[in-house]
């Protein structure tokens, strides 16, 4: 220590990234950011590998017939699928990266409320995964990633007990989660920090975590009763023995529906972000859409029953869980109408940022409105558990929450890294992305509709489905590159990409008034917060206005 | 640089004894998030237990008659004395607490050692309750039998044993997981009683005890609708 | 909280919730071997839901230290444990074949 008298200019400031280095400095660390790379490097490991099964799902799909692999093998791709994108993409990927990242940046803080619990959380996360992965390697599971009742507890033979652990530890890890966001954005926001003033990101975090507070634990007593109902037939969801499979539907569509909300409110978090900046607007309507965040969280446990209006729950009920499926539609379209204002008469940039915000915006409108043919309780008769419903949600959670996911992390990615990444490649990755999501997944609406049912790995009884799947095939390869470059060039930029300055997109928010990669403690004094949120028209005001000194 | 490293070892000092965190502003920043975050965990908890709350109201609604049969055949003397061991307990707690504000040490690590064993003398029952129904062949499974059993107010009818063992079902499982819940509290009780002893705790400083508390009386009113949702339904005569 | 403690005891309060809760279980206790019909399980359940609320306001403090964040959070809690309930019943309660 003593020998840092002189520090010579060249020298890189010391940040969160070059204080320490050695394995354990990142194994052993505390710092929300240090913990959002971790979870950064485990959940793409995940992704590839839910990837990969998806792949090969599209590869048999190729042809009618059932020739690359066996039933059972399509049964577990599909369901192996479902359960690492789900549990262990989706649902950790943007609060805790890009949240564990920013949220106590955003909010004025040095790090999240109880860093210790918020480590804990990723290697609960670890350990759910390695019993994931053990799970997969030695058999995995086949009855989809419901395991619905009675076919989990009483007929598979697959490694359902195993699935069951290791999604509850990665529940709590989401818990865990949830917990250090609500605490911090109560508790540790930086003098000046008013609700008002807090960054729309911060709200849509607030309203995820609400969800997985209160929604996983019950996902996780559901996973306790089907383990006990499995290995003792207690006849809880056993028709033979007097129980109701039904129930166990309902108790899982309590967390799995709000867990869609999980998955896209972050990503909405994010596009706000995006479009007030490359609009150089203050977002329309910034209190709407902080409580439209709310709304769809709240709104989002009123409407589990529409995954079971075709499994024999009662009509009257059905019809009011088709009705608050309506309802839940309102506050997403009132996001979507601000952040279409906010581009009127906007002064807007496409950065690859922002190309994938647009793509964000078609793409989960395109969901959200198919979701409301869904929710229709005569139509969804014709098309529950066709490829309808595929393209429905992978539109939401693909083309919604893995865009948001992606625009994210190029727009903090000069913050994460200290470094640019190169945008030529970055827009056209997002163009791939954009076009490849389509091929993919535009044909499955029209075999849904067609009546392909999902689950199905030979179709060869109906071979005029086979140019649609060729095509959605196809745009599975292409978005499969997309997907390669981003990562590719952000390896690259971590060692060849220009040095970025502190806040390259001149953007609000307190996340750049720090350096880029901030230091440990986030600031080098405690922020004061003495302007509105979004203040474009602030920043762009004098042409070349000096660096806005903080406090 | 001198100074900043004594600053830095006063600070790794203070991290050492827990007083303040190094990312709070103040001591009471740091309890006001530490309290909280149990707060909200406790929330997560009521969901938790919510689930199987759930599953007991419907079968309850579905199969009433043979859950009364059911019901009746556990000891709900043995109930009513753990409600009030842990109500007693509670009162330990909540005494522990007080203690620790007003800096009476002996009197922190006397409550908390009673309320332990008010939560042993609680497992202690539930075992010896568990042990009966093992004894009575009424635990879910194989060698589970419920015949014969007459429906209580429904003379000449007897109880469904495949209905019966889901209330058993629902019986062990939501006692097992309230008594587990209650072995957790039992761990944080004893880490509190060693951090009492080292005197760790101040009446500045004691939200390790409270929040502890928090969590102990949580336990302890999950218990009190235990209670009567699976002792007391149908009793009398 | 440390303000509350030194300007007065809490002591009287806590033993005195601590009797009322004793009796409140022998009341509900005794209760239930006598025959009320279906209001059994509702004089249970309303005394199950003042014992439970005593312990909430006053031995974890929400009646004289808890702030609006917390009784907030605790009626969060009890408003989703209701949707998750009354929800879930609308089906069983409607579903006219059982």
């Amino acid at each position: 220590m003593s020998m840092e008298i002189a520090i010579p200019q060249t020298v890189e400031r010391e940040n969160y990234l070059n204080k320490e280095y050695g394995v354990w400095s990142w194994l052993l660390t505390t710092d929300h950011k240090r913990i959002a790379l971790l979870y950064l490097v485990s959940i793409t490991f995940f992704f590839f590998i839910g990837g990969f099964f998806a792949l090969l799902i599209r590869l048999e799909l190729l042809t009618p017939a059932g020739d690359l692999v066996q039933a059972d093998t399509y049964n577990k791709l599909f369901t192996m699928h479902g359960m690492v994108m789900v549990f262990f993409f989706l649902i950790p990927s943007i609060p805790a990266v890009l949240g564990n990242f920013l949220v106590p940046m955003m909010v004025g803080a040095k790090d999240l409320a109880f860093p210790r619990i918020n480590l804990l959380s990723w290697y609960l996360y670890i350990i759910g995964g390695a019993i994931m992965l053990h799970c997969m390697l030695t058999g995995g599971v086949d009855t989809g990633w419901t395991f619905y009742t009675p076919f989990s507890t009483n007929f598979t033979n697959t490694k359902i007990v195993e699935a069951g652990i290791a999604i509850f530890i990665a529940g709590f890890s989401s818990i865990l989660t949830g917990l250090n966001f609500v605490v911090t954005i109560h508790r540790m926001r930086a003098p000046g920090m008013t609700w008002s003033r807090l960054p729309l990101f911060i709200w849509a975090h607030y309203a995820t975590s609400i969800i997985q507070l209160l929604g996983t634990p019950v996902i996780a007593i559901t996973i306790v009763l089907v383990a006990c109902e499995r290995a003792l037939h207690l006849g809880i969801f056993d028709p033979k023995l007097g129980g109701d499979p039904l129930l166990f539907q309902h108790l899982f569509w309590f967390y799995s529906h709000p867990a869609v909300y999980i998955m896209i409110l972050p990503s909405m978090g994010v596009i706000t972000e995006i479009i007030a900046c490359f609009s150089r607007k203050r977002i329309f309507g910034y209190h709407f859409v902080a409580f439209s965040s709310i709304a769809i969280a709240v709104f989002g446990f009123l409407v589990w029953a529409h995954h079971m209006f075709v499994a024999g729950i009662s009509i009257y009920s059905a019809l009011v869980f088709s009705f608050l499926s309506y309802a839940v539609a309102l506050p997403s379209a009132i996001k979507v109408f601000n952040w279409t204002a906010t581009l009127y008469k906007g002064s807007i940039h496409y950065d690859a940022p922002m190309l994938y915000a647009f793509g964000f915006l078609g793409l989960f409108t395109m969901g959200g409105l198919t979701g409301l043919f869904l929710a229709a309780l005569g139509l969804d008769v014709h098309v529950h558990d066709t490829y309808f419903v595929i393209a429905h949600f992978h539109y939401i959670m693909v083309g919604g929450a893995v865009m948001g996911y992606l625009g994210g992390m190029h727009f903090w990615w000069p913050k994460i890294s200290g470094k640019l990444y190169p945008e030529g490649w970055a827009r056209l990755a997002a163009l791939i992305v954009f076009i490849g999501f389509n091929l993919t997944f535009f044909p499955q609406f029209v075999l849904g509709y067609m009546g392909m049912p999902r689950r199905y790995y030979d179709y060869s009884h109906m071979p005029e489905f086979q140019v649609l799947n060729v095509l959605s095939t196809a745009g599975a390869t292409v978005l499969g590159v997309g997907y390669l470059l981003p990562m590719i060039y952000f390896l690259w930029s971590m060692r060849y990409g220009k040095p970025a300055s502190d806040n390259p997109w001149n953007a609000a928010g307190l996340e750049w008034k720090t350096a880029s990669p901030p230091p440990t403690f986030n600031f080098d004094e405690e922020p004061v917060v003495t302007w509105e949120a979004y203040n474009y028209d602030e920043l762009d005001a004098p042409p070349q206005k000096q660096e806005v000194t903080v406090g | 640089m001198a100074d900043s490293s004594t600053i830095m070892g006063l600070h790794q000092e203070e991290e050492h004894h827990p007083q303040l965190l190094h990312h709070f502003a103040d001591a009471g920043q740091q309890r006001d998030a530490a309290s909280l975050g149990m707060w909200v965990f406790l929330a997560t908890e009521v969901m938790f237990f919510g689930g199987m709350f759930c599953a007991y109201l419907i079968y309850r609604h579905w199969y009433f008659g043979d859950f009364g049969a059911a019901s009746k055949s556990i000891d709900a003397t043995l109930g009513a004395t753990n409600t009030a061991v842990l109500i007693c307990s509670s009162l330990t707690v909540v005494l522990a607490v007080w203690a620790a504000q007003t800096a009476r040490r002996a009197l922190l690590i006397g409550m908390l050692v009673v309320t332990m064993l008010f939560g042993l003398a609680f497992l202690g029952i539930k075992g010896y309750e568990y042990y009966q129904k093992f004894e009575e062949h009424h635990v879910p499974g194989a060698s589970f039998s419920f015949d014969h059993v007459p429906i209580p107010g429904h003379p000449g009818e007897y109880a469904n044993p495949r209905h019966a063992q889901i209330y058993f079902s629902l019986y062990f499982l939501m006692t097992g997981i309230h008594a587990l819940h209650m072995i957790v509290g039992l761990g944080i009780f004893t880490w509190l009683l060693v951090m009492a002893c080292k005197g760790r705790f101040t009446p500045e400083y004691y939200t390790p005890v409270e929040i502890g508390g928090l969590y102990w009386h949580f336990v302890d009113i999950i218990w009190i609708y235990l209670f009567p949702l699976l002792y007391l339904i149908d009793r009398h005569p | 909280m440390t303000g509350h403690a030194s300007a007065k005891s809490p002591l009287k309060m806590y033993f005195a919730v601590w009797a009322t809760l004793l009796v409140f279980t022998l009341v509900t206790f005794k209760v239930a071997f006598i025959e009320l019909g279906p209001f059994n399980a509702v004089v249970a359940l309303v005394i199950a839901t003042l014992k439970a609320t005593l312990v909430a306001l006053f031995f974890m403090h929400i009646w004289h230290a808890g702030e609006r964040l917390i009784k907030v959070a605790v009626a969060a809690a009890i408003f989703f444990l209701f949707l998750l309930l009354g929800l879930t019943l609308s089906d069983y309660l409607t579903r006219p074949w059982s």
